[in-house]
């Protein structure tokens, strides 16, 4: 069951307006849905076809390398880029027919520093809850809590110019979810951030998702795609390649993992009774390597125990040993014959 | 599925265009709690260049014997005159600077424009709200100019008020200018924009029946053709019969007539720029 606000404030008052919409409707547990979506500029198409839905409260990651279509994905969704054809619903609401209304649903923070400078920090949230229907008395107030949730409170009286990179961050997503978005979009969120404001913002990702907040984000950083997204959909060349979990795609497309294990001794004699102990088929293969072996294959993480006890049962002494899991760069890779860069 | 789709929308359209407008009034409480911010060099800004003009034209010239338009009752009737033409030019200057220069920052690198084009309204809204901003300068330049063109002039001022025409030319005139702004800022690139106060607004400025009223240019009757293209001839003829008696000014049906569709014509203009600006 989903629970809509919606704040709709009249010179006099202000009317919350609470609208449930029950789970029966398949619609309505998605916060983006893509139907054939497709941008061309001249001759490129940018955006082939796209099929895509992000359901309510998960955080989807478009993962892919730079001129596959992320932006211009994110950029149809948000109303900023207008498609040649195909659908895209948001919360519900048709973005190229409804535009204006289909911006109440969305929450957006740019690739770039889009704060406004003429405004100094509080009123860069004061203004944005205005433009959203805010009486001026309401917005006051949430800006205020949001720049104390966001730990911006004590800079609320400078201008903009004056924040960190991390904080210009913050305040912008704080902005993008003031006026409660069904989907808050973020375009490369941590492209040109230090490790800890990464950090730090991945932190507020996860605490606004426990919330319920669904987010789309773009991204061509693997850790982030793989730490913090629910499902990812793989892009290259206007079209999704793939699409799952972190885990579905590492088992399914990210190829073999491989243990590697290293010890002292006569290493030939335990491949022997390796080859003895595991029912090695056509898809584990054993091998030796420096100082060891590695054994690669699907699911070599179970054979760990095997392969201790194999050297110990050999007197063999294992000083190193571990696991090479297939990553979502060997997916890409897989998927696409080259690797995912900046 | 479009069905099913429109079953899940939960805020109502019907109240569509008093929340544009309810918008719009927001953005314009931004704009002018900027304004109020920089409102000393707002003033500076506006009243610098219509005070050289009457300074120099109507002080410093009489003084040293220069005076424009001759001696004795014509310098009277040139300060007379010239109070339509600085009126009207720092009307138009203003709205222009009020609206262009602002977005060729907010298009150009920073494109912190994205926040108000994301807010809940279409395209025409943002563009409307630019117009009706630049409107509002204009018009406070309009009268923070009066007292200048008042007071400075080292002859005396005789001005005839025609309250009807003044009411309605100088908003009129204002939103005219907001217009052209939105105009020169959507569609002139970012980085060429400084190019355009070389080729538009000194053209505008200068040959807008600021010093002489329109009529005057008969001896020269190619340029008084060519300027019609001009909006500010037609806001300095209407401000000048709005001022003054006994100075010759256009028929008040084709000013009105030519700001109407001036209007129409570059607000649609304008409307299309930014539209193109804000959405790929």
């Amino acid at each position: 069951m989903r629970l809509f606000v919606s704040i709709i404030s009249t010179r006099a008052e202000t009317v919350y307006c609470i609208c449930i919409v029950e789970t029966s409707d398949p619609v309505a547990k998605l916060a983006v849905k893509a139907v054939k979506l497709t941008k061309t500029y001249g001759s490129k198409v940018a955006v082939d076809e796209l099929d895509m839905e992000v359901k309510s409260g998960e955080i989807f990651g478009l993962l892919g390398p730079n001129g596959a279509g992320k932006t211009t994905t994110g950029g149809m969704i948000t109303t900023r880029v207008l498609p040649t054809s195909g659908q895209v619903y948001v919360g519900g609401v048709d973005v190229v027919k409804h535009p204006a209304e289909a911006k109440l649903e969305i929450g957006v923070v740019p690739q770039s520093n889009t704060l406004d400078r003429s405004l100094n920090v509080i009123q860069n949230l004061y203004f944005h809850g205005r433009y959203f229907g805010m009486s001026r008395k309401q917005s006051k107030q949430v800006a205020l809590d949001l720049l104390e949730r966001f730990k911006l409170a004590d800079r609320q009286s400078l201008p903009v110019s004056a924040l960190s990179g991390g904080m210009a961050q913050r305040l912008m997503v704080a902005r993008a979810i003031m006026h409660t978005p069904a989907v808050l979009v973020l375009d490369e969120p941590t492209s040109g951030l230090d490790p800890q404001s990464r950090l730090a913002l991945w932190d507020i990702l996860q605490e606004l998702n426990s919330d319920g907040q669904s987010v789309l984000l773009t991204t061509h950083n693997m850790e982030e795609a793989d730490g913090l997204c629910d499902r990812i959909a793989i892009m290259d060349h206007g079209k999704i390649l793939a699409l799952g979990s972190s885990a579905e795609l590492k088992r399914d497309l990210g190829g073999t993992s491989s243990l590697v294990m290293k010890v002292s001794g006569d290493v030939r004699q335990l491949i022997q009774k390796l080859m003895v102990e595991i029912s090695t088929d056509s898809m584990t293969k054993i091998v030796p390597s420096d100082d060891g072996l590695k054994i690669v294959g699907h699911d070599v993480a179970q054979l760990i125990s095997i392969a201790v006890t194999s050297a110990e049962a050999l007197s063999l002494k294992v000083y190193d040993l571990s696991l090479v899991e297939p990553s979502l760069e060997t997916v890409f890779i897989n998927l696409t014959g080259r690797e995912l860069r900046d | 599925m479009k069905e099913t789709m429109s079953q899940v929308v939960v805020r109502d359209r019907s109240v569509s265009l008093l929340m544009y407008a309810r918008v719009i009034f927001a953005l314009l409480g931004r704009d002018l709690a900027v304004l109020k911010k920089t409102a000393a060099f707002f003033v500076i800004r506006v009243i610098m260049q219509p005070f050289l003009f009457v300074f120099v034209f109507t002080y410093v010239f009489p003084k040293i014997g220069q005076g424009v338009g001759g001696g004795g009752s014509k310098e009277v009737e040139f300060s007379t005159l010239l109070v339509a033409g600085v009126v009207g030019i720092s009307i138009i200057f203003q709205a222009i600077q009020a609206v262009a220069l602002p977005l060729v920052q907010e298009f150009g690198f920073t494109k912190e424009i994205e926040d108000r084009a994301l807010a809940p309204m279409p395209a025409w809204g943002l563009a409307v709200e630019k117009i009706l901003s630049g409107a509002i300068q204009a018009i406070f330049a309009g009268i923070v100019v009066f007292p200048i063109v008042l007071f400075v002039p080292a002859t005396a001022v005789h001005l005839q008020i025609n309250w009807i025409l003044l009411i309605t030319l100088v908003p009129l005139a204002a939103i005219v200018s907001g217009t052209l702004g939105l105009t020169i800022g959507t569609w002139i690139p970012p980085t060429q924009v400084p190019l355009i106060f070389a080729i538009i607004v000194l053209p505008i400025t200068f040959l807008g029946a600021v010093y002489y009223p329109w009529a005057s240019l008969t001896p020269i009757p190619w340029l008084k053709d060519i300027v019609l293209v001009n909006p500010l001839v037609y806001i300095n003829e209407g401000l000048r019969a709005a001022l003054t008696t006994g100075v010759p000014h256009m028929n008040m049906t084709y000013v009105y007539i030519a700001l109407l569709v001036f209007t129409i014509l570059l607000g649609a203009v304008s409307i299309k720029g930014l539209q193109k600006r804000v959405v790929g």
